[in-house]
């Protein structure tokens, strides 16, 4: 077993960590607070083909590994959850079902520019009525002539509103359940594609979370994604990869909270010595490390999996479930070593426990994790 | 035109620990990166490959195998080749040996217009050996570039000084030793990272290859003798403490600042 990073891994993780330091660490606090989309560090990810890190370069992509991507999400959420999540949302749920079923059209026109980050992508499957019970879809496509005629509302959609290609889900025949959903790739401006609602969240505030809404909106037939009726496919697939990326936010907000609570625990004195010389507290800090290098290895071995062709839905599920709840243990327990400052807004680290919440949420709570991985194994 | 950039692959000094006892550097874990002066030599050189025609930046570098990576970190930044000078008889090189070395790996690649390097490295501070290189070559220097142009077969660089400039001109061939105020140079993009390790593009030399004079590289070769290193005492500056009242002590420390003009 080999547990060492390619010298191209480890080169992507040290110019991840030189440009998250100069480049999205300056602005974490501020877009955190004013709830502005990052637009200029798109635009410098996609000058440096951050934005399509797993994919072939013939379309667009850098190419890379699934691994080397889940570091780039693991560095980036260490000083940002925000920037991490606009970048695991475009790459596992925009680009990546396009690339996995998309046809050699549909990657030139759509994967080529999504992956040089010329457009920012997004997916579109939860409802009002259609959250974790994401086969009670209410949003239709009906075929007319050389188009489908969609209509319904998406909500809570991860880089809504700022994203140029959203792949949308749709009940294509009610009557057969979930083989009757199909996949759409919607371009922003298919006339009947609005955006409504943004929502004002707990934490990652500078990612953008919208309403999309469907008034009879002309998607040209050729954007069907796959067949009719493989949609509920292409959406729990491409969910399994997206977990990783979310596994890795996760990670990386634990562990850049943990360096942050490391620095702060040599340098504040209490009772005459720093809090770093109390063993109570170091136990805290041998704990948590212990706790995110496991997750660590569980988001690792996913990404590996998913890059080696090896199944991987179970493993995404276990690193999404593991690395979440370490995320919200860690950075709730940093806040409590930082004491009062750290339930201010002086230091990153109230952010960091706000942000951890939303991965025990997103792209599957905690819950689905469990139903996944035991279904896997109760199969 | 072709440019060789030459770099050095350094341990990341914000990361290094000093052993309080024998005064060395704590070099183990520490990762290596490209020496900062000459990350901007390498962006400047690429970014006249940006903006003329027929530019080929081939980056030359002497040290361990492992300085492969620092090599394939410029390739990823857009260097077209890469030279790695790797042999025992380069060990323990001092700035004359080091400079012998790149000189002859340098006549080695023979075609050049420029010689690219940073100022100085961040382990050794000399800044002597992009001088040296000129003088066993017989080029024209210009260092402390802070601001560079092209116009026809010269070049025009301002070379900065403590407390001003100098605009000097210089036809090419010609060595030139950048500053931080250069430029901001670019990260390495991540198609490059993996395009730059496949295939062949850092070639290995030997001192043989590169026909060196071995009386003048590596230690035998190396007239500097490093008797002791160890780690300055601190200077303890006199202090002044201002006590009581903010705004009384506040207005008493600028005071102080304006007599020694300070402020």
């Amino acid at each position: 077993m080999n547990f060492n990073l390619s010298k191209e891994q480890l080169m992507v993780r040290s110019i991840m960590r030189e440009f998250t330091e100069n480049e999205v660490k300056p602005i974490a606090a501020e877009i955190d607070k004013t709830e502005r989309f990052p637009r200029e560090t798109v635009e410098k990810m996609a000058k440096y083909n951050m934005m399509g890190i797993p994919f072939p370069a013939e379309y667009g992509g850098a190419g890379g590994d699934d691994l080397a991507y889940a570091i780039a999400v693991e560095e980036l959420s260490k000083s940002c959850a925000t920037t991490g999540v606009i970048l695991s949302a475009h790459t596992s749920l925009g680009c990546w079902p396009i690339y996995k079923y998309g046809t050699e059209e549909q990657k030139q026109k759509y994967l080529v520019p999504l992956a040089k980050g010329e457009y920012l992508g997004a997916f579109g499957l939860t409802e009002p009525n259609a959250g974790t019970d994401a086969a009670s879809q209410q949003t239709t496509a009906v075929l007319d002539g050389d188009n489908y005629i969609l209509n319904g509302t998406k909500i809570f959609i991860t880089n809504g509103g700022e994203a140029d290609v959203y792949i949308i889900f749709a009940m294509t025949d009610k009557s057969k359940g979930t083989r009757g959903i199909s996949a759409f790739i919607v371009e922003k401006d298919f006339p009947g594609f609005s955006i409504g609602k943004i929502e004002e969240k707990m934490g990652i505030r500078a990612s953008s979370t919208a309403e999309l809404i469907f008034q009879n909106c002309i998607v040209p037939k050729e954007n069907l994604l796959g067949n009719e009726g493989e949609g509920f496919k292409i959406a729990m697939s491409t969910l399994d990869g997206g977990r990783i990326g979310i596994a890795a936010q996760a990670l990386g907000i634990a562990a850049g909270a943990l360096e942050e609570t490391i620095k702060y625990v040599k340098e504040r004195q209490q009772f005459g010595r720093p809090l770093s010389k109390f063993q109570g507290l170091q136990w805290m800090i041998a704990d948590m490390a212990t706790e995110i290098d496991a997750a660590r290895l569980l988001v690792y071995r996913a990404a590996f999996n998913k890059s080696n062709g090896l199944p991987y839905g179970k493993e995404a599920a276990m690193a999404k479930l593991y690395a979440s709840e370490c995320a919200m243990n860690v950075t709730t327990k940093c806040v409590q070593l930082f004491g009062g400052y750290g339930y201010t807004k002086d230091y990153p680290m109230e952010r960091m426990m706000r942000d951890a919440k939303i991965t025990e949420i997103y792209e599957g709570t905690s819950q689905v994790q469990q139903m996944v991985i035991a279904a896997a194994l109760l199969k | 035109m072709n440019i060789i950039v030459c770099i050095k692959q350094v341990p990341n000094t914000n990361e290094v620990r000093i052993d309080p006892v024998r005064g060395t550097l704590i070099r183990d874990g520490v990762p290596s990166i490209i020496n900062p002066d000459d990350r901007n030599a390498l962006e400047e050189a690429l970014r006249i490959k940006d903006n003329y025609e027929n530019v080929k930046v081939t980056v030359l570098s002497m040290g361990p195998p492992q300085a492969d990576a620092a090599l394939r970190e410029a390739i990823a930044m857009g260097a077209d080749e890469a030279i790695l000078l790797t042999d025992r008889a380069f060990a323990g090189s001092d700035t004359w040996a080091t400079s012998t070395a790149l000189a002859a790996g340098i006549k080695h690649i023979g075609d050049y217009n420029i010689i690219f390097c940073g100022r100085q490295a961040i382990d050794g501070d000399t800044a002597q050996v992009g001088p040296q290189i000129a003088e066993h070559l017989g080029l024209p220097q210009i260092t402390y570039v802070e601001e560079l142009k092209i116009e026809g077969n010269k070049v025009i660089a301002k070379r900065a000084l403590e407390d001003g400039y100098f605009v000097i001109e210089s036809e090419m061939p010609v060595l030139l030793t950048a500053i931080k105020e250069l430029n901001q140079p670019r990260y390495p993009s991540i198609r490059g990272v993996y395009d730059a390790y496949k295939g062949d593009k850092v070639k290995a030399l030997s001192a043989k290859d590169i026909n060196a004079d071995f009386d003048n590289v590596g230690l035998d070769g190396s007239p500097t003798q490093v008797n002791r290193s160890f780690t300055p005492q601190g200077r303890t500056g006199q202090g002044e403490l201002f006590q009581g009242d903010c705004k009384e002590s506040v207005k008493k420390l600028v005071v102080r600042l304006r007599e020694k003009h300070l402020v």
